[in-house]
């Protein structure tokens, strides 16, 4: 269970896949006009990543190699289409607001990312929860950015105005409100300095973030090994330079102790001893 | 003697030429349009001209704090983004919004990309875009004499197209007569800065004067904008609708003290003529084929994104290497 919770916490914050990830931007640019279209847009692409997830590590081990990206498409074809359909029959207004973006959760990378990354290569329980990991991920930052567009764009919050008419800024409910929001949002992520896979300090200049728990294939492989060697070397040199530098306070401490005279042939032996450490 | 004896390495002449004398030479060169706008719309204008100028300073000033960079305040480009953003706007546009669209110059525009010198559009066109956007009603409502009226441009874009400019143009109702002659001497309605053609023409031959702008993309834009006109306008040759589109609107502003910003135009000779054919050609476009009368900024910000790839394609062949083709 401890892997599912994981690859939640994974999903929502480590690699959300608005702000780290930054993925699915077709989406994220186009329909967060407002809190309600991005949760809208948010939920049904989260309904869509768990059920193919689902099929996906189910089927994994039945779909051939060379033909498996038109499978997983077929797979979430089918999962969009019932979502769409569902939207139809019950949320009508929603589904005009997002009009031709609801289809096009079939290209979105996120879902066929996962397939590809996760759900065929992991068994069925942690694919499921890295979907709702995922899922509610992309759910968070596109509410995120909608609140933000529709409170300085529409003064409302879930469609409910509290600021009058006149101070509304019609910029933010516009397609550059939204790259303006996203990438303040994006900045403040990094800047906070939460804890992601683009976000890890000094471990960070391998492509990958070093990040070795999602890693899968042989370059990640070979990535790894130079990252602990890395920090074996770090670790070593580090001790070596403590050692040092304790070796030459003992020595100064020493010579300042001794005669004016002695003090030369101490300093020498102190260096001769630095040598042999 | 000893001065005789001074050893020191190249460069031996420099130039007084600085980035502050450089910002203030522009900011004396708007002086006439300033006091002619403050002259037309009244205090209010003179209220917006210092809101936008303090705004703009201080946010600059409360940036570079903030982010512990140099301080820059003093060269004086924060002064004339504000200036010139308030010369972009209607005397009547309410003053919150003209301070956040202050903010959104420099901080947004300029700041944000590294500050002066890397900006990627004009900061004052880029935070008027941002404010036409977001407030199209107060950012086109123009009020000349206490009354609220249509520019000159926009008469003439919504007029009957059968009736000639001159009859347009005079039946402006309640509004004094307007003219070509008006709209040359800056009596009509607009933004504070942009009515004076007259104005605005002694500023640039000021800084024409002083070699702080070079004439190359003023005249190529002003030229290719007239020759489109007479082409797509749909007018044929008439003399008094050319003058009408060349005084009216925000074209000599642009042409001469918007486009001319040294960040966001080609360095290179022959990409400052491509350059000024551009914004002539998006001005036409924008104007005569656009749902609104004006067209300057959005023709400036869109080429200023241009420039990287203009100045690509027009880097000058060194003295010598001129006979030498496929470099062989």
């Amino acid at each position: 269970m401890n892997s599912c919770t994981e690859r939640l916490k994974n999903g929502i914050i480590t690699e959300n896949p608005t702000f780290v990830m930054m993925l699915g931007m077709c989406p994220t640019l186009a329909v967060t006009s407002s809190a309600i279209n991005g949760l809208g847009m948010g939920l049904s692409t989260t309904a869509v990543l768990v059920m193919s997830n689902l099929m996906i590590s189910l089927l994994r081990k039945l779909i051939p190699d060379k033909v498996r990206i038109p499978a997983f498409i077929v797979v979430v074809a089918s999962f969009v289409t019932v979502v769409q359909l569902l939207l139809e029959a019950y949320l009508p207004s929603l589904n005009s607001a997002l009009g031709v973006y609801i289809p096009l959760i079939v290209v979105n990378c996120i879902i066929l990312g996962r397939a590809e990354a996760y759900a065929s290569k992991n068994p069925v329980l942690p694919s499921v929860f890295d979907g709702i990991g995922m899922g509610l991920g992309f759910t968070f930052g596109l509410t995120c950015i909608g609140i933000c567009r529709e409170v300085l764009g529409s003064g409302a919050i879930f469609g409910k105005t509290f600021i009058p008419d006149n101070f509304h800024i019609t910029f933010f409910v516009l397609a550059p409100g939204a790259f303006l929001v996203l990438s303040f949002l994006t900045a403040l992520q990094n800047k906070l300095k939460m804890p992601s896979a683009t976000n890890v300090g000094a471990q960070g200049d391998i492509a990958c973030g070093g990040n070795c728990a999602q890693c899968i294939g042989t370059s990640c492989a070979a990535n790894k090994g130079i990252l602990e060697a890395e920090r074996a070397a770090e670790k070593a040199a580090k001790a070596k330079a403590a050692k040092e530098a304790a070796a030459k306070a003992k020595a100064a401490k020493e010579a300042a102790k001794k005669q004016e005279g002695k003090e030369k042939s101490q300093v020498a032996a102190a260096a001769a001893k630095e040598k042999e450490d | 003697m000893s001065n005789l004896l001074n050893i020191s390495s190249s460069p031996h002449v420099r130039s007084e030429t600085s980035t502050k004398s450089i910002m203030y030479d522009v900011i004396i060169a708007l002086l006439p349009a300033t006091i002619f706008g403050i002259y037309n719309f009244g205090v209010k204008a003179a209220v917006l001209i210092a809101t936008c100028i303090v705004a703009c300073v201080l946010t600059e000033y409360i940036w570079q704090k903030a982010m512990k960079l140099p301080l820059t305040v003093s060269d004086g480009s924060a002064a004339l983004t504000g200036l010139l953003l308030a010369l972009n706007l209607s005397s009547t546009f309410p003053v919150w919004m003209a301070i956040l669209g202050s903010v959104f110059a420099i901080l947004i525009v300029k700041q944000l990309f590294g500050g002066l010198g890397q900006n990627f559009m004009n900061p004052a066109l880029g935070a008027r875009c941002f404010l036409m956007v977001s407030f199209a009603g107060r950012m086109t409502s123009f009020t000349y004499d206490g009354v609220t009226g249509a520019t000159p441009l926009a008469i003439i874009k919504n007029g009957d197209k059968a009736a000639s400019v001159a009859e347009l143009l005079g039946a402006g109702g309640d509004q004094a007569v307007t003219s070509v002659r008006n709209m040359f001497l800056g009596n009509i309605a607009g933004t504070i800065g942009e009515t004076s053609a007259l104005a605005l023409l002694l500023g640039a031959a000021y800084l024409l004067a002083k070699k702080i702008i070079s004439w190359r993309i003023p005249v190529c834009y002003i030229a290719t904008f007239a020759i489109f006109v007479l082409l797509f306008g749909g007018r044929g040759l008439d003399v008094t609708y050319l003058a009408a589109e060349l005084f009216g609107g925000g074209l000599m502003l642009g042409a001469f003290f918007m486009a001319t910003d040294y960040v966001t135009s080609p360095i290179t000779p022959r990409g400052q003529v491509v350059f000024g054919i551009l914004l002539g050609i998006l001005t036409g476009v924008f104007r005569i084929f656009g749902a609104s009368a004006e067209g300057v900024s959005y023709a400036i910000i869109i080429s200023n994104l241009l420039v990287p790839l203009i100045e690509k394609v027009t880097i000058p062949v060194p003295f010598g290497k001129e006979g030498i083709k496929d470099g062989k």
